[in-house]
């Protein structure tokens, strides 16, 4: 098996996966959490400035999507095939939600009738609100773990077969932390009224995500074992659930300290350093099977080959530069405040 | 309806609804970047207001092709499990690099392009709109030479057996480089930038019909139909050189294109016909040898039949493809007519004289669509019944997990939203083509005052 620095293809590239998703957890995150809140904002100028704050840079950020998805795809075809066939009825309706969503942020200013943009500005809040829960319920089974036989074949029954009660507060989990993310995002975007009403809503997803956060950790600890193993055969690895900790302790810190900045920092860090959370409980399994722990997909039995992980690594090095340096040129070219002109929605 | 139906007719149907999307935005972002290039290059204003006003139309098809387009990778891993268990590791690198070379390039420019017109400087915003065009067409890019090694695979080797077994890449440019991918993909190409073009002479036709934008309208005319003549051209010769590709590796799919049943015979070529399956001929108007001819250079050369093959290795749906092929060439053919008549009256100093010319050009606009999506309809359904050409069948391709309700619950939905979607699209599309390109102002805060903008344009 082929190496790089001592680590083994299959592990990079599980490496290169997750540092995307991470990436599309905290750019999407700020877009859908912005948009979970629009329908706190009354005022028409809240809703367009709380829309263009998003405006230049959601797009963009969806990328991250299409690319993780690629990666994971690429990489580890079995763990796509089967995580995506498992979870047929939340990616169908991921996807036309995600649809409706862009729909909603296209069309919504394009006319000026007041049912045409409450129309609009229901389904993008509603979506919004949608996509990071889907998102979570899809991790919430990962976690679990599904039921997986002969070919590492989903063998789960029944339509809502991916609603159970541990996927659901995983789900929910995610949407606080979103929420929290993106009223950060947006207060470092507006100011005057807006800004004053989006302090209160802050505080208010912040608590949402604490105890969110608190019920689902419990729960995982109790019921879910398989996931802990990996900490009690390597203690020093809780420096990292400490250190997520930290971060989540530290946000509301700064959020006193009006130091919105730092603040989104840390909001950021948090969402990453949960993601390594969630890898460590995972690696090197991708997907534990309940039925029987020999058709648990692991990264290697899911991988692609070392030849197309080495085209794939060589790739990600020469890309991953040119990606971050286009996203620096739009987010310093659209610093500072919001301000609506003519090329706005 | 089994699942194998309704997994086939929900990605048929997604991708050909994607499909009307990012060929738009590859030509409409060809002529965004010659309108922004002549702009710094003459500082004439027209053109940067031809930009601006296509760059909405380009804000339009780009979001809903972004959109849709994130749908076919989920059905990959959703509808096709066993497809995705099989090609992961040769397509995986292809559907990498689109990600990362083509979409971040694309998206990461958008914000600029669309709404960065006063925060940077001209050329800045000219190498934005620049980045977005060519990222569309890297997209294009891989995205064709992953299918064209489902049609024609190189640079792999089968590991494991039955239903274990899967492709592995062995090298990489010869995967890249596969038989039919340049080919097809200048083809594909091509087919954008004429999508785009005649969407652009469509829309300035419809203006200089109604006396509105004339000086603007004329550049923009202009532009496009240069564009769109040097395409329809290229067309003939790319489409020629991928046919002979097609009949050297997809012997079977050519027969279909023309409906040549016999083994081992000279083939005619239809200009069109009706394929009867049963009794195995053809009834229509043809060239006699003509086929055997294109290929060969001589009218009686032989030309491998369908019969050649066993039943269950050929297209079922022979008369679809026969029409869907000749519905493409149809309109190639025309394109090619419509575009040199109106340069020769451009020739003459007669371009904008006759109004049967630009009501013409007005409604071509759907013709390199139709093209576009019976090209891809007859390319796909030729290559049945194998999704990866002689390897995978489709019918073998699907996920097992998968049930016939679970799929048809997703194609009702995507039925429902993608019904609404064109209705909004084609709703707003006709709204800024009516407004017009003059609109500095901000109309959405004054929704009463639409037209007083329109009425400021001084060619009224």
């Amino acid at each position: 098996m082929e190496t790089l620095f001592g680590i083994d293809y299959p592990t990079l590239w599980f490496l290169v996966v997750g540092g995307l998703f991470s990436g599309y957890a905290i750019l999407d995150g700020f877009d859908f959490g912005a948009g979970a809140w629009h329908l706190f904002f009354k005022k028409e100028k809240s809703r367009r400035l709380a829309l263009n704050a998003i405006g230049p840079v959601w797009d963009g950020n969806e990328v991250w999507l299409v690319i993780g998805g690629g990666a994971l795809f690429a990489g580890f075809p079995v763990m796509y095939a089967t995580l995506f066939s498992g979870m047929y009825v939340p990616f169908m309706l991921f996807l036309l939600v995600i649809i409706m969503r862009a729909v909603s942020i296209e069309f919504r200013s394009k006319e000026p009738m007041l049912w045409w943009r409450k129309m609009w500005d229901i389904s993008y809040s509603v979506s919004s609100i949608m996509l990071p829960f889907l998102l979570g319920i899809v991790l919430g089974n990962v976690l679990l773990g599904m039921p997986l036989g002969e070919g590492f074949e989903y063998e789960g029954e029944g339509f809502l077969s991916f609603l159970n009660p541990y996927a659901i507060m995983v789900g929910v989990s995610t949407l606080a932390l979103m929420m929290s993310h993106g009223a950060i995002y947006l207060l470092l975007k507006t100011e005057g009224r807006m800004y004053a009403k989006l302090t209160l809503l802050l505080k208010k997803g912040m608590i949402f995500f604490m105890v969110s956060f608190g019920i689902t950790s419990l729960y995982t600890l109790i019921y879910i074992p398989h996931l802990s193993d990996t900490f009690r055969g390597n203690p020093e690895l809780f420096v990292v659930p400490l250190a997520a900790l930290l971060c989540i302790a530290n946000v509301p810190r700064l959020a006193n300290k009006k130091k919105y900045g730092k603040a989104f920092l840390f909001s950021s860090l948090t969402i990453s350093l949960l993601l390594i959370l969630v890898a460590i409980e995972l690696y090197p399994n991708l997907l534990f099977s309940t039925l029987d722990p020999k058709y648990t997909i692991t990264v290697y039995n899911a991988a692609s080959s070392d030849k197309s992980l080495g085209i794939m690594l060589t790739f990600a090095a020469i890309g991953t530069p040119l990606v971050l340096g286009y996203t620096a040129f739009v987010y310093i070219t659209f610093r500072g405040k919001v301000k609506i002109d003519e090329t706005s929605y | 309806m089994d699942v194998e139906i309704l997994s086939r007719i929900q990605f048929a149907f997604t991708i050909a609804f994607h499909y009307i999307y990012p060929p738009l935005s590859i030509g409409l972002g060809l002529i965004m970047v010659i309108m922004e290039s002549l702009y710094l290059r003459t500082g004439n204003k027209d053109y940067e207001i031809l930009a601006k006003f296509w760059t909405k139309i380009f804000a339009l098809t780009f979001g809903i092709g972004v959109a849709t387009g994130i749908v076919m990778e989920f059905e990959f891993g959703t509808n096709w499990a066993t497809y995705s268990r099989y090609v992961g590791d040769v397509f995986g690198s292809a559907l990498a690099a689109e990600g990362i070379f083509a979409f971040a390039l694309e998206s990461g420019f958008l914000g600029v392009l669309l709404f960065g017109w006063n925060r940077v400087k001209p050329w800045v915003h000219w190498v934005a709109t620049l980045g977005v065009f060519l990222g569309s067409m890297f997209s294009a890019v891989w995205i064709v030479i992953a299918n064209s090694w489902q049609q024609t695979p190189a640079g792999f080797h089968i590991v494991g057996e039955g239903m274990q077994a899967r492709a592995e890449i062995i090298d990489f440019w010869e995967m890249v480089f596969n038989p039919s991918s340049m080919d097809r993909l200048v083809h594909t190409w091509q087919g954008a930038f004429l999508a785009g073009a005649f969407l652009v002479l469509s829309v300035h036709a419809y203006y200089l019909r109604k006396g509105r934008y004339i000086a603007i309208s004329k550049k923009a005319f202009k532009i496009a139909l240069v564009v769109a003549t040097v395409f329809s051209l290229a067309q003939l010769i790319s489409g020629h050189s991928s046919a002979n590709g097609v009949a050297v590796n997809q012997q079977a799919k050519l027969a279909a294109f023309e409906g040549h049943f016999e083994e081992n015979a000279a083939a005619p070529m239809y200009l069109f016909g009706w394929v009867d399956k049963s009794s195995q001929t053809v009834t229509g108007l043809s060239i006699p040898g003509g086929l055997s001819y294109l290929l060969h250079y001589e009218f009686g050369a032989p030309v491998t039949g369908l019969n050649a093959f066993p039943e269950e290795d050929r297209p079922s749906q022979v008369n679809a493809v026969f029409q869907f092929y000749h519905i493409m060439i149809s309109i190639g053919m025309f394109l090619i007519v419509l575009t040199l008549v109106a340069c020769f009256q451009w020739y003459r100093g007669e371009l904008f004289e006759s109004k049967g010319l630009l009501w013409v050009f007005s409604f071509a606009v759907i013709l390199p669509q139709i093209a576009n999506q019976v090209g891809w309809f007859a390319a796909e359904m030729g290559r049945q019944p194998w999704v990866v050409y002689g390897l995978l069948r489709t019918s073998d391709a699907l996920s097992k997990t998968v049930t016939a309700n679970q799929v048809l619950f997703s194609l009702i939905l995507f039925f429902i939203v993608y019904t609404i979607l064109l209705l909004l699209f084609l709703y707003l599309l006709n709204k800024k083509i009516k407004h017009g390109p003059y609109d500095e102002e901000e109309e959405l805060d004054r929704p009463f005052q639409h037209d007083v903008a329109a009425s400021f344009s001084p060619d009224k």
